[in-house]
């Protein structure tokens, strides 16, 4: 489970003062969900991951990941968290199989344990061609299906993808949505940061629309819907962003 | 702290390191080939130019006097020398190289030696230039030989004997050991290249493992893991140690090679020359040795400044964005590093309590003085304790940045 509670982040910038990137953001994404963060760049949902990573420090505000504090525990966290950000690359000297091996010795788990998610996760995700290759000969969909697999290497129980199916093919992003809900099938807490409608409404169980470094509407795509008086995401979107920036 | 999250990560920048041909080139290939390639190259050209100096005969401008026969036969039968006729413009044709020096000879020379009056002969040369100093140099000598002759003709002339003007002779010996003669030679040259080599040898790695990891976009990466930022900065920060040790011992081993190599052939080329009778013990001694002894301590002492340099040097590649913005930050600290290292190098610049304290300056002059043999223990404790000191203290400042939002995350 991941709970935030008024979660807050303030840049201060020599030039242009202080930023709030995220202002009094407060959300729960259960086990065997799918929480989707919507928003456009900048919005402030790579922020809001960071902060739940451990990355960041909240300036205000707190956040718990699977009953962690993620300011009292961090690396108690990050054992229980896979964590996969577009800004998250590979080591491009490194196999496919030497990547996932070593996040899972710095994920403390053994060599025999290691072998097994590795087989278990080549075999998912279809990487068996090219998993003794390395990774700067691979294809950007070869690239995401090993940043999964380092990400998934200790089997976390919360599962955070900012942007996973950027600069993806239409296939290769299929299989990572495949596997997304995969995931949420088997009882994981899964937040899933997009500025693709089509992803979330695919995938979301609970959306929360993030403009501006605020949370402004949280609900199912239908809740959404019903709540902007309209059918299409993308219109949601712009309704709910268009509302704010008016008041 | 989990020293096996470390060593995970001190592994894993290893074998990532050993398949970068920009790691193993500044690691492995330019250390090992730097000290010869120095040595030979330097040694060849210069061996080359002497030789092919010294077969040259030099031309020689001979300048006025035509009333003094005597002495203007006497240097035109010198074979080292050809003699060209006088022009106006000697000292452009000097300036230009076209002539290597030029000689006159005052009016009246033959008449005034003949007489017992004093005369002057004036050499021109053009200074700092080796043809034009060689041919002052056979200019020089045939006319002190002359002078020489002038005078012994005079006291036999006279009846008076040879040593009446030379009471007793002086010569010099030298009784420094061998290791100390080419300490003061080459002692302050060899820490200055260590310090050197320790510093480049992290230079690369250091912007790699910091700056280059943050463009990549893989430092995020490293930090999404369990692993702690002391355990991640001790496993970086080891690599960069790794590849700075590995770069002074790969030298260190690479100048003992050639100066065995180097010795060999000095001491081949000395028997050869006793053999021709030609002074074959002074080239043999002129031969510089080091302490072997004090070359491995002053290689222990590059240990704490290899510390140093790796700390600072990943702490200031951290604050880069790029690997290009780091190496604008650390290339200009390689005067920073070499200016101390060069101090030690200067004549009366000598260790004292002081300067034992100051970084690089210290262990630079501590090595010059090891590899000549003295073993002055307690500056050597001293500066290896404050060596130690300001290297846990780079560390602490690298692991503190390590912690900082504001550094990791800059944008």
């Amino acid at each position: 489970m991941i709970e935030a509670r008024h979660l807050t982040k303030v840049f201060r910038h020599r030039k242009r003062g202080e930023i709030r990137a995220v202002d009094d953001v407060s959300f729960t994404c259960r086990p065997g969900s799918i929480y989707g963060l919507l928003g456009v760049n900048g919005a402030g949902k790579t922020t809001i991951l960071r902060m739940l990573a451990t990355l960041l420090q909240p300036t205000a505000g707190s956040a718990s990941v699977a009953g962690l504090s993620v300011t009292d525990h961090p690396a108690r966290v990050r054992a229980r968290l896979g964590f996969l950000a577009t800004s998250t690359a590979l080591y491009g000297r490194l196999t496919a199989r030497e990547t996932i091996a070593y996040f899972g010795k710095l994920n403390d788990l053994s060599a025999e344990q290691i072998t097994r998610r590795t087989e278990h996760l080549a075999t998912e995700l279809h990487m068996h061609d090219f998993l003794d290759r390395r990774v700067d000969t691979f294809s950007t969909g070869m690239k995401q299906k090993t940043s999964i697999a380092r990400t998934l290497v200790h089997d976390p129980d919360v599962i955070i993808f900012d942007e996973p199916t950027l600069g993806l093919d239409v296939l290769a992003a299929r299989t990572i949505i495949a596997f997304v809900r995969d995931c949420r099938d088997r009882g994981k807490t899964v937040i899933y940061s997009t500025h693709i409608m089509s992803e979330v409404e695919k995938l979301c169980d609970v959306i929360g629309v993030v403009h501006g470094g605020r949370l402004l509407a949280e609900g199912s795509h239908t809740e959404l819907k019903e709540r902007t008086g309209t059918s299409d995401m993308e219109e949601v979107f712009v309704r709910t962003i268009g509302a704010e920036s008016a008041a | 702290m989990n020293l096996r999250h470390a060593t995970t990560v001190y592994l894993k920048e290893l074998k990532d390191s050993l398949r970068d041909r920009r790691t193993l080139v500044s690691m492995f290939v330019i250390p090992t080939l730097l000290m010869p390639v120095i040595f030979v190259a330097f040694g060849t050209v210069t061996t080359k130019l002497v030789r092919k100096v010294r077969t040259e005969t030099p031309t020689v401008m001979l300048l006025g006097g035509e009333d003094s026969p005597k002495v203007r036969a006497a240097l035109a039968a010198q074979p080292r020398l050809k003699i060209v006729p006088s022009a106006d413009d000697f000292r452009t044709r000097i300036s230009e190289k076209k002539l290597r020096a030029a000689v006159r000879i005052p009016d009246d020379f033959d008449r005034s030696l003949h007489e017992g009056r004093p005369a002057t002969v004036t050499i021109y040369t053009y200074e700092g230039e080796l043809r034009s100093g060689f041919a002052a140099g056979e200019i020089d000598r045939f006319f002190r030989d002359y002078r020489e002759k002038l005078i012994q003709a005079r006291l036999e002339e006279r009846g008076v004997p040879p040593s009446l003007l030379k009471p007793f002779e002086l010569t010099r010996q030298n009784v420094a050991p061998p290791e100390k003669v080419g300490g003061n030679l080459i002692g302050g040259i060899i820490p200055c290249v260590i310090i050197l080599l320790a510093f480049s040898g992290a230079m690369y790695p250091a912007m790699d493992l910091a700056a280059g990891e943050k463009e990549r976009g893989t430092m995020e990466t490293l930090l999404c893991s369990p692993a702690s930022h002391t355990e991640i900065v001790l496993g970086k920060f080891l690599m960069v140690l790794t590849a700075s040790l590995a770069t002074v011992v790969l030298s260190a081993l690479s100048t003992v090679v050639t100066f065995g190599l180097g010795a060999s052939l000095f001491a081949r080329e000395a028997m050869a020359s006793v053999a021709r009778g030609a002074g074959g013990a002074a080239v043999r001694h002129a031969l510089p040795s080091l302490h072997p002894g004090g070359f491995l301590l002053s290689l222990t002492m590059v240990l704490p400044v290899a510390i140093l340099f790796s700390s600072v040097l990943f702490t200031i590649s951290l604050f880069a964005k790029s690997y290009k913005e780091a190496q604008s930050y650390l290339s200009p600290l390689v005067i920073v590093v070499i200016l101390p290292a060069m101090l030690a190098t200067l004549p009366g610049v000598d260790l004292n309590a002081t300067l034992a304290c100051i970084p690089v300056l210290n262990v630079a002059l501590l090595s010059k003085e090891l590899v000549s043999g003295i073993f002055n223990w307690p500056y050597i404790t001293l500066i290896f304790l404050s060596t130690s000191v300001y290297a846990a203290a780079s560390l602490t400042w690298a692991v503190k940045m390590f912690n900082r939002e504001s550094v990791l995350f800059r944008s």
